[in-house]
């Protein structure tokens, strides 16, 4: 549902059924719920079986790059005498994207059965739930039905009387967006600065710890019980479009719209409606000029290529610009794109974790030159200045950080280019004052 | 940071108590069983440090290293990483806005100047002369939906507008 609003009828609701509805975050208004059975099936089934169910089903990682969730899986060695690691990415910051922290918050235990599943399917005893430093409520809810879930036998040494361990730790983070980065992850939760390391090794033979780890996102494992239960053909029939998207997403719509929330719907659904329909469209008079779909870090799409996409990876791609994390940034007529681009480089240069020149360099100077010309002060070769330094800041550093950073810029430039002019050649007041 | 943050009561003095004593420690050495290594758990203790002091000083990360095996200097490498871990004393309260574009869209200049006149910080990262707040601005809550989010020490408040500011700070003294 598009919590805190009541569902809609064309929202379908797996995930998110349960938001808002506070006993459903107990054990016990879990079990009332049909929790925990997937738990129980998967203990009972080999994990190699748990792997193909989640292969079949066609579910792809929901944090944002999209990769089959069972393929990942498989690729955890097996019987190699090593503790194997599952960790569950909760550092939920992509600007525009809320999402994980509903699915805590109102749905605690989908996410330790998730894990727990999980854990079991890779052959790991522990699983660490890396949560955001700024989540307090989620992390509170969160140690409450952990402490329940081992109360319950649910996890612990013997987890549902399986003869399986499975522990689960919350970690808390401290700040950092690149946490949300993988291995930026993993370093973070070994004590370390949290920055991104170089793949190879792929987490799956070296990660945590330097032992075989797999990172899952919140709402890729909140996924995972609903399967188990209803099948992958269930899942995989849950399609509007594109056969390699499967199942249903959260969409967090956000910005200059009439009801922002989570809206839960089959992967292939129109983003027109999505927009206008179910978040409530524009505010009054107002009119959609943008959208950044996927959270902040990717191409900004027109009103036209919007309004044409359908939700799903391929075809937000087929629009120019990428699913991500799915946290829409909706812009109307009022906005100033200029503005939004300059603040959007500003968050990224304060989160560059500086290891690469081209990004910590790049993030510094793009954002430096949009301030300068929001101040009335750029100079004509600024946009070509602003490219330039996008195209050394794209595919060139060991995380996409500073892609991240580019693509608005790029796009910003490509899409919108009249309103960079505009503060060019003074036929716009500027926005921001002194230095 | 503006030097005004900096002064005020809380001033680092000469002489460091201990935070790893007691029940800090003890539940700290609880944590130790959770991960195959000491390090790992050096973001839980420096929270159990700011959580007992309200930021984290030089002699604390010293005490910090001692108790993991680390030296001063890793300890605040790690810190200075993260901008929750606070170098420098703030205000009994630290309010963190969201400015970042979704919420910047919504309107959360309009709510972080008005959190900057009630709490009469004046400027960003500055404590309020009566020591009970410092304003900073954060990227991003994760609450976009729920523009502007405002966090006050460990509180979320979300959906705040201007005019809900000063009965918002009255329930923090």
């Amino acid at each position: 549902m598009g919590y805190p609003h009541p569902s809609h009828p064309r929202e379908t609701v797996v995930l998110s059924r349960h938001f808002g509805d506070a006993p459903a975050r107990t054990y016990a208004g879990w079990i009332e719920r049909g929790g925990y059975v997937a738990l129980r099936k998967a203990l009972g089934m080999t994990p190699d079986a748990i792997i193909e169910e989640l292969k079949a089903s066609g579910l792809r990682g929901r944090g944002g790059a999209g990769f089959p969730t069972g393929l990942k899986w498989s690729f955890m060695p097996k019987n190699d005498g090593k503790p194997h690691y599952l960790v569950c990415n909760a550092d939920e910051s992509e600007p525009g994207t809320f999402k994980d922290r509903e699915i805590m918050r109102w749905t605690p235990h989908a996410l330790i059965e998730g894990c727990a599943i999980g854990a079991y399917a890779i052959g790991a005893e522990t699983c660490y739930i890396y949560i955001r430093g700024e989540f307090t409520e989620p992390l509170r809810i969160m140690t409450a039905a952990v402490e329940e879930a081992y109360a319950a036998g649910a996890l612990g040494a013997n987890a549902f009387g399986s003869g399986k361990r499975i522990d689960i730790i919350l970690h808390r983070g401290a700040g950092a967006y690149i946490c949300g980065e993988e291995t930026a992850l993993m370093n973070s939760l070994e004590g370390k600065r949290g920055n991104p390391r170089i793949k190879p090794p792929f987490p799956a033979q070296a990660g945590l710890f330097g032992m075989p780890t797999t990172i899952n996102n919140v709402e890729t494992l909140a996924a995972v019980p609903h399967i188990l239960n209803q099948g992958c053909e269930w899942y995989k029939g849950l399609c509007l479009s594109n056969p390699k998207s499967t199942g249903t997403k959260l969409f967090s719509v956000c910005g200059q719209i009439q009801k922002p929330g989570n809206y839960e719907v089959t992967m292939g659904f129109p983003m027109k409606d999505l927009i206008h329909d179910l978040a409530g469209g524009m505010r009054p008079g107002r009119t959609l000029k943008a959208v950044i779909p996927g959270g902040s870090s990717v191409p900004i799409m027109t009103r036209d290529e919007a309004e044409g996409a359908l939700c799903d990876y391929e075809g937000i791609i087929e629009k120019g610009s990428m699913l991500g994390s799915a946290g829409f940034i909706v812009l109307d007529d009022s906005a100033d794109v200029v503005y939004e681009v300059y603040r959007l480089a500003k968050f990224y240069a304060h989160e560059s974790c500086a290891q690469c020149t081209q990004c910590r360099e790049g993030t510094a100077w793009t954002t430096k030159i949009l301030e300068r010309i929001l101040r009335g002060e750029g100079q004509t070769e600024d946009l070509g200045l602003l490219l330039d330094l996008s195209e050394n800041m794209t595919g060139k550093t060991i995380c996409v950080l500073s892609d991240s950073c580019a693509a608005p810029i790029v796009s910003g430039i490509a899409k919108f280019r009249g309103e960079f002019d505009a503060y060019l050649s003074g036929a716009r007041q500027p926005t921001l004052v002194g230095a | 940071m503006s030097a005004a943050g900096h002064a005020g009561a809380h001033a680092a003095s000469g002489v460091h108590e201990p935070v790893f004593v007691a029940a800090v420690l003890a539940k700290l050495e609880a944590l130790f069983p959770k991960y195959p290594t000491k390090q790992a758990c050096l973001l839980p203790a420096l929270w159990m440090v700011q959580e007992a002091r309200g930021w984290i000083s030089p002699q604390a990360m010293a005490e910090v290293g001692e108790v993991l095996g680390l030296t001063p200097a890793y300890v605040r490498g790690v810190v200075s990483f993260y901008t929750m871990y606070y170098q420098h004393p703030m205000g009994r309260h630290v309010v963190q806005v969201c400015t970042t574009s979704p919420c910047h869209l919504c309107g959360s200049s309009d709510v972080l100047k008005a959190l900057l006149e009630a709490t009469q910080c004046g400027e960003l990262g500055a404590t309020s002369p009566d020591g009970r707040f410092t304003v900073i601005e954060v990227e991003c809550l994760g609450a976009c939906g729920f523009a502007t989010p405002v966090m006050i020490g460990n509180d979320f408040h979300d959906s705040v507008a201007p005019d809900r500011v000063p009965e918002l700070l009255r329930g923090y003294a």
